[in-house]
């Protein structure tokens, strides 16, 4: 398959590897920011083919893992009223909210449909007039731009029985919150290729000098997580910290200037909780004020949300990247896909069940 | 006034099928006497009884049953009808058995078409009479309308062994090979694109066919068969996990000897899918004595389903914690397990 094989070749692969073996002196520490790389460095078992002396921390970059559990109940409450059709991707369905999940509720008679593309969305609102169609919007600036497009395109066409439930969030304001909280142990991070295809890079170069760390915008075959690991290591090794752009084949620095006029034609910068991690400043996204007549949360208000038990879940330092998914004590025992007791379990990009799925670890702890 | 009297349940020629039609009246007996009749005749059916009467040889009997809810009814490669009647054979060859006969029940939603049903049943009598199956006993229900387009199909089916030792997990040893038959994954994406509307430019064509064929090929050349499975739900890597468990045998497979066309690796990557994990009904892994593999993988490539046949790996040692690795190309490997759940698009 073009432009994967050509990444999973084992000779390029196995080339990488050494070249890393041989710039690397000392132990560093870093970060790759998003779930897809996590998937893939665990499937893929690259962690083998790494110098000893680094080691891999996995980042917040899992959308489902990082919604604030009271959005996942407003999405049941707004799937539990009568004449509304709930549009999510799948990922969301599995994801426990204080007292069920989606799928659940969909089992038992809520309208939740799973969606491939937001547009889906306005040709369901157009063949039910009589029903409110919301959009449950979840994710980093990756999806950010199409979820923007369904809104643009609802107002456009006066599709008032529309709404969106907006749960976005921004990734450079989540990893200046990481680097500067105390015992920040990440000296080097793998940016995430995919927001930085809509968003480019251009805001990295402060972070990376202000926080005197390498960042090199990484894609997410197994040649371009060693050949990402061995330019962050190459800056290291000769104390630089500088942007580099690995993932040339999809990324500019500029990014994708289209995308982000519709995102920022449609959404503002709001505070966000982060599941786990709690609230950042800046680091969501919420609808502009010309578009609050689509905000779902507006159209279908929600009492304060449930306090949560502590049920010993540590999905708030997996995702910080402070413990490995095998140091938690629920791990494989009272956690599993089948029952999670947090979203990094859930998740197709989550680490837990990145851990779960293709590691054999769950033996061992 | 008499003459504009017409009662409903007497109107035959509609095209749709009605909660009449599972009355267990006249419009029932019509239907099988102008849908099923036709298509599956033989003696044991047309004498109509509650039951069949059959002559088997004198050998094991295997016995299996299976129901069928997909959706779509029709998809590329094949219907309801074809996976109803293949699936219970290939579950009967899978025993090492020769399916002779079958049963059918039929689930139908009101406002079905008939024309649909006869297609359906047309595919059914195809994949039976191309392994000389009977369907000698049947039965029709009718449900009250949902969305006027379901229909849910049990078959079940008896089989006779074709040798005289038995081919299951716990006959799986140390040493043996394994055999995939072809290439994985296309009977799950060729449905999902179907039932979402996908279109990608390359055809995902369901791999749905009968294996009967192959396996009986492998017996009659002599090749000792350990244990057979149809990849079906769950794909490959659920099978080879659930035979692991059961044989509480360690397996290691190779990733790059399983073959997977470009069109379901392009498919599952773009929805964020593992190909190991998705559906087949065309498709099984065979567990042979290391000595006689090259031997069924050349019997297997003579079927047109089992062109892309390979050896994907060796059954290590027993092991009280059993596991299935996947080695990749770059000498690392992980492991596979059960999934929870259907695999679910991701979200980017």
């Amino acid at each position: 398959m073009k432009y994967v094989d050509e990444y999973r070749q084992h000779h390029l692969v196995k080339k990488l590897s050494q070249a890393l073996h041989q710039i690397t002196t000392r132990p560093w520490t870093i970060m790759e920011v998003c779930g897809g790389q996590t998937h893939s460095i665990v499937k893929f078992g690259l962690q083998a083919l790494l110098p000893q002396k680094i080691r891999l921390i996995h980042g917040p970059g899992c959308p489902v893992c990082v919604t604030p559990i009271h959005l996942i109940d407003h999405a049941l409450h707004i799937a539990a009223q009568p004449n509304t059709i709930l549009c999510s991707f799948g990922d969301m369905l599995r994801v426990p909210g204080s007292r069920t999940d989606l799928l659940t509720m969909k089992a038992k008679g809520s309208d939740i449909r799973i969606i491939h593309s937001p547009s889906e969305t306005l040709s369901i609102a157009k063949m039910n007039p009589h029903k409110q169609i919301i959009l449950f919007a979840v994710g980093f600036e990756t999806t950010a731009p199409a979820n923007a497009m369904a809104v643009y395109l609802a107002k456009q066409q006066k599709l008032d029985n529309f709404s969106l439930l907006a749960s976005h969030v921004l990734v450079p304001p989540a990893l200046e919150f990481l680097l500067q909280s105390q015992g920040n142990e990440v000296q080097g991070l793998l940016a995430a290729g995919h927001v930085c295809t809509i968003t480019g890079y251009g805001n990295y170069h402060a972070l990376a000098r202000n926080y005197q760390t390498p960042i090199v915008v990484t894609g997410f075959e197994p040649a371009d997580i060693l050949q990402g690991v061995y330019l962050c290591v190459q800056q290291l090794e000769k104390g630089e910290y500088c942007v580099i752009n690995q993932y040339q084949r999809c990324v500019q620095e500029q990014g994708n200037l289209h995308a982000q006029m519709m995102m920022n034609s449609v959404f503002k910068a709001v505070d966000r909780e982060w599941r786990g991690i709690g609230v950042i400043a800046s680091s969501g996204l919420g609808l502009k004020d010309e578009f609050t007549g689509y905000d779902a949360a507006i159209r279908f208000p929600i009492e304060k949300p449930l306090s949560l038990k502590d049920n010993g879940c540590i999905s708030g330092l997996i995702l910080q990247g402070k413990k490995k998914p095998c140091e938690c004590s629920l791990f494989g025992k009272q956690c599993s896909p089948e029952s999670p007791c947090g979203a990094p379990m859930v998740s197709t990009e989550g680490a837990c069940s990145a851990y779960y799925q293709y590691s054999n670890s769950r033996v061992l702890v | 006034m008499i003459e504009n009297f017409s009662c409903p349940l007497t109107l035959d020629d509609q095209q749709i099928i009605t909660l009449a039609h599972g009355s267990g009246g006249q419009q029932t007996s019509k239907l099988i006497e102008k849908i099923f009749l036709p298509a599956f005749a033989n003696e044991h059916l047309a004498l109509l009884h509650d039951g069949a009467v059959l002559s088997l040889p004198k050998n094991q009997i295997v016995f299996s049953t299976d129901s069928y809810v997909v959706q779509p009814i029709f998809f590329p490669g094949g219907d309801i009808g074809k996976l109803a009647v293949t699936g219970t054979m290939n579950d009967l060859a899978m025993c090492g058995a020769k399916p002779y006969y079958l049963s059918c029940g039929f689930i139908i939603e009101e406002g079905f078409l008939q024309a649909d049903l006869q297609r359906i049943v047309a595919s059914m009598k195809i994949e039976a009479d191309a392994q000389s199956v009977q369907i000698v006993t049947g039965d029709t229900k009718v449900i009250e309308r949902q969305t006027g387009n379901n229909i849910f199909i049990n078959t079940s089916g008896i089989g006779i062994r074709m040798v005289d030792y038995p081919i299951n997990p716990l006959q799986i040893k140390a040493g043996d090979s394994m055999i995939l038959s072809g290439d994985v994954g296309r009977h799950g994406m060729a449905v999902m694109a179907k039932r979402q509307d996908l279109a990608f430019s390359s055809p995902l064509i369901s791999d749905c066919a009968s294996l009967f064929p192959i396996v009986q090929a492998l017996l009659q050349e002599g090749i000792t068969i350990h244990c057979l499975r149809d990849l079906t739900r769950g794909g490959l890597a659920t099978a080879l996990v659930e035979l692991s468990e059961s044989a509480k045998m360690d397996f290691s497979i190779e990733e790059k000897t399983i073959p997977v066309s470009d069109a379901v690796n392009s498919a599952c990557e773009i929805l964020g899918f593992d190909p190991l994990y998705v559906a087949n009904e065309g498709r099984f892994i065979a567990f042979v004595p290391e000595n006689q593999a090259m031997q069924a993988v050349k019997i297997i490539r003579r079927f047109s389903e089992g062109q892309q046949a390979s050896i994907i790996g060796q059954v290590i040692s027993e092991s009280l914690n059993p596991s299935t690795a996947l080695k990749n190309s770059f000498g690392t490997q992980r492991y596979l397990h059960r999934l929870s759940g259907d695999q679910l698009p991701r979200i980017c």
